[in-house]
């Protein structure tokens, strides 16, 4: 046993390790994006169609290819975590700190509530829950915090903890629905979350329109904003400009208490065994109503801080279009959550490459003319490729048992 | 056909899974592979079977080398495989699976049933094998179910069939009717690979006997031979096959089923007005024909499956329609029939396993936060004691055999404080050297004092452990017997005639 350990290489090891059939996703994503830059524009395709007309040198279209895919990867590079020139310029003169750090800022204030919004969904993964209706949760979590920090007028040592709590009940409250429907009556959560997600959409411009809570003197589905007291303030500062906020530290907490939740803890364990193996669970005295009502009040309640956590910290009110669209990042964390393989480590670092892509797609954007869809081209891919591990194990020749998460995430629909 | 290995060798990695391994197979013979669970019988049909592809030697089909890369080409040089988990679908009828893949039509590519049922009548006239190819697959007993799977073999022109332990589902009068059909086919020139673990049905069957482990061929076997030799040779020391039972005084009444009527998940009563008592320090063992009510007895009990009338006292506690925590609280010990189902979760570790309905006991839990140290603690000393074969106590249960992953079960039953013990099929699919453990540890929990419900379709098992046989026949109990009985008087009452009858 002992002589098989010593003479396994390092790469070996290495390759067996699960969480490299990810890192190698990663990687593919970005092959992808770059044959759809080198397919999606005019001169690099002419330069390739024109090399095999004429059989010429390759060297003019590889050039234009490598120009074009480093120029979009390096914008993207720059716009979401660091210019080198810009650094370099605020490290030497001592200016332009702000400057230096906006990206990166943007790219912590883009993935704060989307990482606890995906925590809560891999919570309920992990308990073989499909909790589709994060998004409408968190739409409920950022009325009900827009609310109490609008209208209601505290000191900011309670007040802003007063709202992250309605926000977070908000959620609850909106996950409760489908878990005592699914609890009690069986009915399957996927299509009642879904469908919970336009109820709440609806009424949210319900709200905005015809309650207190509208924008006095205002026609439009626009909310009062909140109290300065009960904004998550700026981290640097309203000076610096920088808009990242102390919604990290609610995210940063998230994150290990449902670390601590799933891996220390009894109600945790109990949650793990009813994802894993239901009739188990029952065998083993867990009480699966309970059970189900919990991961919803949980998931839900994560959810809600995730809308609150960004109204508070970013928006400071509601409108229409809050969380709707491409903005809906409760739908998002779905992705994100199996990405990181329903574990909170993994999902933070899936919600910062989340974050990254879609800032930094923007400044690419706006540098090269590279549509932004491209950055969702490589975040669909990559999920693509993390859901069939037997690909990118194939393509890489990787070791690794089948991801437990993938298992988990398509199992569920049938019960 | 005559069938021969020359020098088979499988490896998994470093793992040597079939090492230098020959066979032969006479045309008309039956041979067993007998070996115990993890010997690498398994792995060296699938080599066979053109599933794997052997890192060393040869297959020969009467003198011919072969090399299939798939199990197609298997089937198409006369090779048939009965798995142990049966590739049937369960919609569809007997004559629609035994035809899938290989369909007669007619025009425009319509099933040609008449072609399909005639098929099949021919095959089973043929090799004597009575099914009706219109019954649908869902419907029909394991036994027959079974049946299909060797006509879907012969179907295809099998002329060697392989059967994987193909008597692990199947019930004593089942188990017969396929040796039956067995003999036959070897009359009729067909070889037989019986691969299996049981040492009475080799003893009855077998021409010749391989014995493999550890992924060799230790030797070859006369059926003649003692069931103490073969086990000693297949397990590599010497085994115990009767259990050593002291005698002991039983106490008082620990179980109490009065009138009992629980109904299955068609709503039909599959225990009906069923009674028992079992006493501190006694063994009963319940006998009966799979499907006779025993599974949703042992559900009532464990608080699994609601009850419809009648009542269950456990140690003068009534624990009718508890809950299954209120039950377990109740100290009631159950090792589950399914132990995959119910017993265990497979991902998880074997140390999670070993604590699965008792998280929050102390010291494993505190005020809602685990004490994994506890945890771990407790795994090592229960791997060491129930001898658990793991790397780890951090491996997924999945990584184990199945003899080890009962073992953790046994072991996670059996180490927290009981007031009564049920056992469903407490050795199913195990092999010697597991199931003479795990009858020791019962017998040990019996002699200490503990009340123990035996639940099992092998008869051997029920003579063996059982202080008293309770036969159980369409949700009654048919009666209550003395293990002396013989096994014709206790077969009989399987089939619902009373002790006093016969």
């Amino acid at each position: 046993m002992s002589d098989a350990a010593v003479s396994v290489s390092w790469w070996a090891r290495l390759r067996s390790r699960p969480a490299l059939v990810t890192v190698f996703a990663l990687l593919l994503g970005f092959v992808v994006g770059a044959l759809v830059i080198v397919t999606t524009t005019a001169s690099v395709l002419d330069a390739w169609r024109g090399f095999f007309h004429s059989w010429s040198a390759p060297g003019h279209a590889l050039k234009l290819t490598v120009d074009n895919v480093g120029a979009a990867y390096r914008t993207m590079f720059e716009g979401a975590i660091l210019s080198p020139s810009n650094f370099w310029h605020a490290l030497t003169t001592g200016h332009g700190w702000p400057l230096a750090l906006t990206p990166l800022s943007e790219t912590l204030t883009y993935a704060t509530p989307l990482a606890i919004a995906s925590i809560g969904v891999g919570i309920a993964f992990q308990t073989g829950i499909f909790n589709i209706g994060a998004n409408g949760q968190a739409i409920l979590g950022g009325i009900a915090g827009a609310a109490v920090g609008s209208m209601i007028h505290l000191p900011m040592v309670l007040h802003l903890p007063l709202t992250l709590l309605a926000g977070l009940l908000g959620g609850v409250v909106g996950g409760m629905v489908p878990g005592l429907l699914k609890a009690y009556t069986g009915a399957h959560e996927v299509i009642v979350t879904l469908m919970f997600n336009y109820v709440v959409a609806a009424f949210l411009i319900l709200t905005l329109l015809s309650t207190a809570l509208q924008m006095p003197g205002q026609q439009n589905d626009i909310s009062r904003t909140i109290d300065g007291s009960a904004q998550l303030p700026p981290l640097f500062g309203a000076s610096s400009g920088l808009r990242v906020n102390w919604g990290l530290f609610v995210a940063a907490a998230v994150a290990v208490f449902a670390w601590w939740f799933l891996e220390r803890s009894s109600l945790g364990f109990d949650f793990r065994v009813t994802g894993a193996n239901p009739q188990a669970a029952r065998a083993s005295g867990i009480n699966a109503k309970a059970v189900i009502v919990l991961v919803f009040a949980i998931s839900g309640g994560l959810a809600g801080l995730a809308g609150v956590t960004q109204m508070a910290g970013t928006t400071h009110f509601v409108d229409g279009g809050f969380l709707i669209g491409n903005a809906g990042i409760g739908f998002t964390a779905i992705t994100v959550s199996l990405l990181g393989r329903n574990r909170p480590g993994g999902i933070v670092l899936a919600s910062l490459l989340f974050a990254a892509l879609g800032v930094g797609g923007r400044a690419m954007q706006a540098a090269t003319g590279i549509p932004l869809d491209l950055a969702t081209v490589i975040q669909s891919a990559v999920v693509l490729f993390v859901a069939t591990p037997v690909l990118v194990k194939e393509i890489f020749r990787l070791r690794t048992a089948p991801t437990a998460a993938v298992q988990l995430a398509t199992k569920g629909w049938g019960s | 056909m005559r069938l021969e290995l020359r020098g088979i060798t499988k490896r998994f990695g470093s793992f040597t899974a079939n090492h230098r391994i020959d066979l032969t197979v006479e045309p008309g013979q039956i041979h067993c592979l007998l070996g115990e669970n993890g010997a690498g019988k398994s792995t060296l049909m699938n080599v066979l079977f053109g599933l794997l592809q052997p890192d060393e030697g040869e297959i020969l089909i009467d003198g011919e080398a072969v090399h299939f890369t798939n199990s197609g080409e298997a089937v198409r040089r006369g090779i048939g495989m009965v798995h142990q988990h049966f590739m049937l679908v369960p919609v569809f009828t007997v004559a629609e699976n035994v035809v899938l893949g290989f369909e007669p039509v007619k025009s425009f590519g319509r099933l040609d049933r008449n072609r399909a049922r005639e098929e099949i009548r021919h095959v089973s006239q043929t090799y004597n094998l009575e099914v009706d190819p219109d019954a649908v697959i869902e419907e029909l007993p394991v036994g027959i179910q079974q049946r299909v799977e060797i006509l879907k073999a012969l179907n295809h022109n099998a002329e060697l069939l392989i059967l994987d332990e193909p008597t692990a589902v199947l019930t004593p009068q089942e188990i017969d009717a396929l040796m039956e059909i067995m003999r036959s086919l070897a009359a009729s020139g067909k070889s037989i690979l019986f691969i299996t673990h049981k040492l009475k049905e080799v003893k009855a069957i077998a021409d010749v006997i391989t014995v493999i482990r550890q992924g060799e061929v230790v030797g070859t076997a006369q059926p003649t031979d003692s069931e103490g030799d073969l086990a000693a040779l297949m397990v590599g020391r010497s085994v115990n096959l009767t259990v050593e039972k002291e005698d002991v005084t039983p106490g008082e009444v620990a179980l109490e089923i009065t009138d009992l009527v629980v109904r299955d998940d068609r709503g039909l009563p599959a225990v009906d007005g069923l009674s028992l008592s079992v006493r501190a320090g006694e063994i009963v063992a319940l006998a009966g024909v799979q499907g006779n009510g025993q599974t949703e007895l042992v559900e009532a009990i464990a608080g699994m499956r609601p009850v419809e009338s009648g009542s269950i006292r456990l140690r003068g506690r009534d624990v009718t329609n508890a809950t299954p925590r209120e039950v377990l609280d109740a100290g009631l010990g159950h090792v589950p029939e399914d132990r995959q189902l119910h017993g265990l979760v497979l991902s998880m570790s074997v140390a999670d396993n070993l604590v699965l309905n008792t998280p929050r006991r102390a010291p494993f839990a505190r005020r809602g936060s685990r004490n994994l140290g506890a945890v771990a603690q407790n795994a090592g000393e229960l791997v060491q004691r129930f001898d658990i074969r793991t790397t780890s106590i951090q491996s997924p249960v999945a990584s184990l055999s199945g003899g080890n992953q009962q073992k953790v079960i046994v072991a996670r039953e059996l180490s927290r404080p009981l007031s009564f013990l049920v056992a469903s099929q407490p050795t199913r699919g195990l092999d010697v050297g597991s199931i003479e453990y795990v009858h020791r540890q019962i017998v040990d929990e019996r002699n200490g004092g503990l009340g123990v419900l035996i639940v099992s379709s092998e008869l051997d098992e029920v003579l063996a452990l059982g202080d008293r046989i309770a036969v159980m026949h369409k949700g009654k109990i048919t009666g209550v017997v003395d293990p002396s009985t013989s096994r014709e008087t206790i077969g009989l009452m399987m089939t619902g005639a009373h002790a006093e009858e016969s």
